[in-house]
């Protein structure tokens, strides 16, 4: 390090000797920086990788070779065995019932009270905003208790309704305050505009704000679908009967019952993990954006 | 407040339509109802001995005293405090290591980015069984261990209570590490480059302009992550769940784990609400730091 940087402060004296030393370091650079990058993406890569390979090979392979060797079988018995015993199907039909009205609810209604917060002067509005994401912010523990209860209460407890309403209440206050933030940088020109050409609120926030605000939306929609479907603590908290579990639950009540089938296992989990990756890799861009949003702001 | 504000900001008084207050109130009191009321009823739950079944007596502020003499909450107690103190801090060194890494845009540097942020679409659970086969007797790390000699390294990662809790924690970290890194390099990416120019040009050596220069203009962003990483360290529950349920006896418990096993296991709902709002004080000072900063931000634009 110390030999390469004092030739470099004599430049002008030995011009050529530093300019071959500089582009030699710079490739040592390049070499180190790809080296510790492909390093770093193995490690990452290798555990899915496993498991990606461990879900084609058959129970005899792995109990003779080990589960860190080489395949030496390739099957599908293993998906069409969690698919058709481990009822992935419909756990997979569960999250989607669950994960579609939840992110699309609580999109809407976050969209609607950051509208009314960030386009219109209403008392308190700061107030309602912090309390709002306040909510969002309590430890999920504190309502398992009372909402659990809450739900027994009102008989919907054990329903796929009940998980979707509760996740559509917790998710609002996080929400809301994202768009907020994003609708207050819209310009009052284009809302006057509109007020002047006889456009209704509901007109404008429909035709005109929420247009406006799509990059947002689609970036929390990508997350908030990631975040509910792999939701597991309500579920396992609202849910009893198996056959309504979504597939994130289930998959983990499978673990229970094909405690030595690695194969059935890792089958089922790369099941579990296909939806979201196709959300990801669909909405790359919009996702990690929204990722930033939410906290970086 | 319609005069105040009609005073300090000079403005036509703008009385907002009256379907305004309707999509505002609507969203605020399903929030109300299914976050803030049953927050309240969490707290006043944890002055009651109740089974959910018979009916409830009054102890008041018994089950604290409670929790304080139990074995299981303060191993769960001090779980949390390891897993706040590892999972936090390691995530948030790793992952400012690989965002200064990886934040300019060049060849490949898309690929290890995506590695990285992959398993933050995961689930959890998904997380936990990925690494279960990885830790397990018969796992793929034993199994390597086995392959290269150090048969006497091996063990029984998950089913040891020396070895359990750290191993949950790695695979939290591969989880967390690339989300952690995302926000790091969106708060790098906002910092004024002629900055770093301007100290390279003084002289001042990479290190140096990493702790002098980089770090006081992160400084905002260091608080949103540390926020963040502290507060999913409080709410953490899914992973250790998945993978050892709390034990192997207690040893991976954390307050979260513990809260539910004894709310929904022991059904003794008085004491796991007391334990909730053990989690819920340790979270409010981050929660208000959160909330001021949002606060002084939002006045500030």
């Amino acid at each position: 390090m110390t030999t390469t940087t004092a030739p470099a402060r004599t430049a002008t004296s030995h011009a050529p000797t530093t300019l071959r030393r500089r582009s030699g370091r710079r490739t040592a650079a390049t070499v180190g920086f790809h080296t510790t990058g492909i390093l770093i993406s193995l490690a990452w890569f290798a555990p899915i990788l496993v498991v990606l390979i461990t879900s084609f090979r058959t129970f005899d392979d792995i109990s003779a070779n080990g589960i860190a060797s080489l395949p030496r079988t390739f099957t599908i018995d293993t998906y069409v065995q969690a698919w058709n015993q481990g009822g992935l199907f419909q756990a997979l039909v569960n999250s989607m019932i669950v994960t579609i009205p939840t992110v699309i609810l609580t999109l809407l209604l976050s969209a609607a009270a950051a509208f009314g917060l960030s386009r219109f002067r209403i008392p308190f509005r700061r107030t309602i905003l912090l309390l709002m994401l306040a909510g969002n912010l309590l430890p999920v523990q504190m309502l398992l208790i009372p909402v659990a209860r809450l739900t027994q209460q009102v008989n919907v407890y054990d329903t796929l309704g009940a998980l979707i309403a509760v996740q559509v209440a917790f998710g609002i206050g996080f929400y809301t305050f994202v768009l907020y933030g994003f609708m207050r940088t819209i310009p009052n020109e284009l809302q006057e505009a509109a007020t002047l050409d006889g456009a209704g609120t509901v007109r404008i926030f429909l035709q005109v704000i929420l247009p406006l605000t799509r990059p947002a939306l689609a970036a929390l929609g990508a997350l908030s679908f990631t975040w509910v479907f792999n939701d597991l603590l309500w579920s396992i908290t609202l849910l009893q009967t198996s056959e309504k579990l979504p597939i994130t639950a289930a998959v983990l009540s499978l673990q229970g019952q094909y405690v030595s089938s690695w194969s059935v296992i890792a089958a089922a989990t790369v099941v579990a993990a296909i939806p979201s990756t196709i959300v990801f890799l669909l909405f790359q861009r919009s996702f990690i954006g929204g990722l930033a949003l939410g906290s970086v702001k | 407040m319609t005069t105040i504000t009609s005073v300090r900001g000079r403005r036509r008084i703008s009385i907002p339509p009256p379907i305004v207050f309707a999509l505002v109130l609507i969203p605020f009191l399903i929030e109300a109802v299914g976050v803030f009321w049953p927050a309240f009823q969490g707290i006043s739950l944890s002055f009651l001995h109740w089974n959910g079944i018979g009916p409830a007596t009054p102890v008041g502020a018994q089950n604290y005293v409670d929790l304080f003499s139990d074995p299981i909450f303060l191993t769960a107690l001090k779980n949390t405090a390891i897993w706040i103190v590892l999972f936090g801090g390691i995530s948030f060194v790793a992952g400012l290591g690989v965002a200064m890494l990886f934040q300019s845009e060049r060849r490949g540097v898309g690929i290890y980015r995506t590695a990285l942020f992959l398993p933050i679409v995961f689930s959890l659970v998904v997380t936990a069984l990925i690494w279960g086969a990885f830790f397990q007797p018969n796992g793929v790390l034993n199994n390597i261990l086995d392959a290269v000699g150090l048969h006497s390294w091996t063990h029984v990662w998950l089913g040891d209570s020396s070895t359990a809790l750290y191993a949950v924690i790695v695979a939290a970290l591969w989880r967390e590490i690339g989300y952690v890194m995302v926000l790091f390099i969106a708060g790098l990416k906002a910092l004024d480059p002629a900055v770093q120019e301007a100290a390279k040009v003084d002289g001042a050596t990479a290190w140096q302009r990493f702790w002098n220069v980089t770090m006081p203009q992160l400084r905002s962003v260091n608080l949103v992550v540390l926020s963040v990483l502290i507060i999913d360290s409080l709410r953490s529950f899914d992973i250790v769940w998945a993978m050892t349920r709390g034990g192997p006896y207690h040893s991976t418990e954390l307050l979260s784990t513990y809260m539910f096993s004894t709310a929904f296991g022991s059904h003794a709902l008085g004491y796991a609400s007391a334990i909730a709002v053990v989690i819920f004080v340790l979270a409010i000072a981050v929660i208000v730091s959160y909330l001021v900063r949002a606060l002084s931000e939002e006045k500030e634009s």
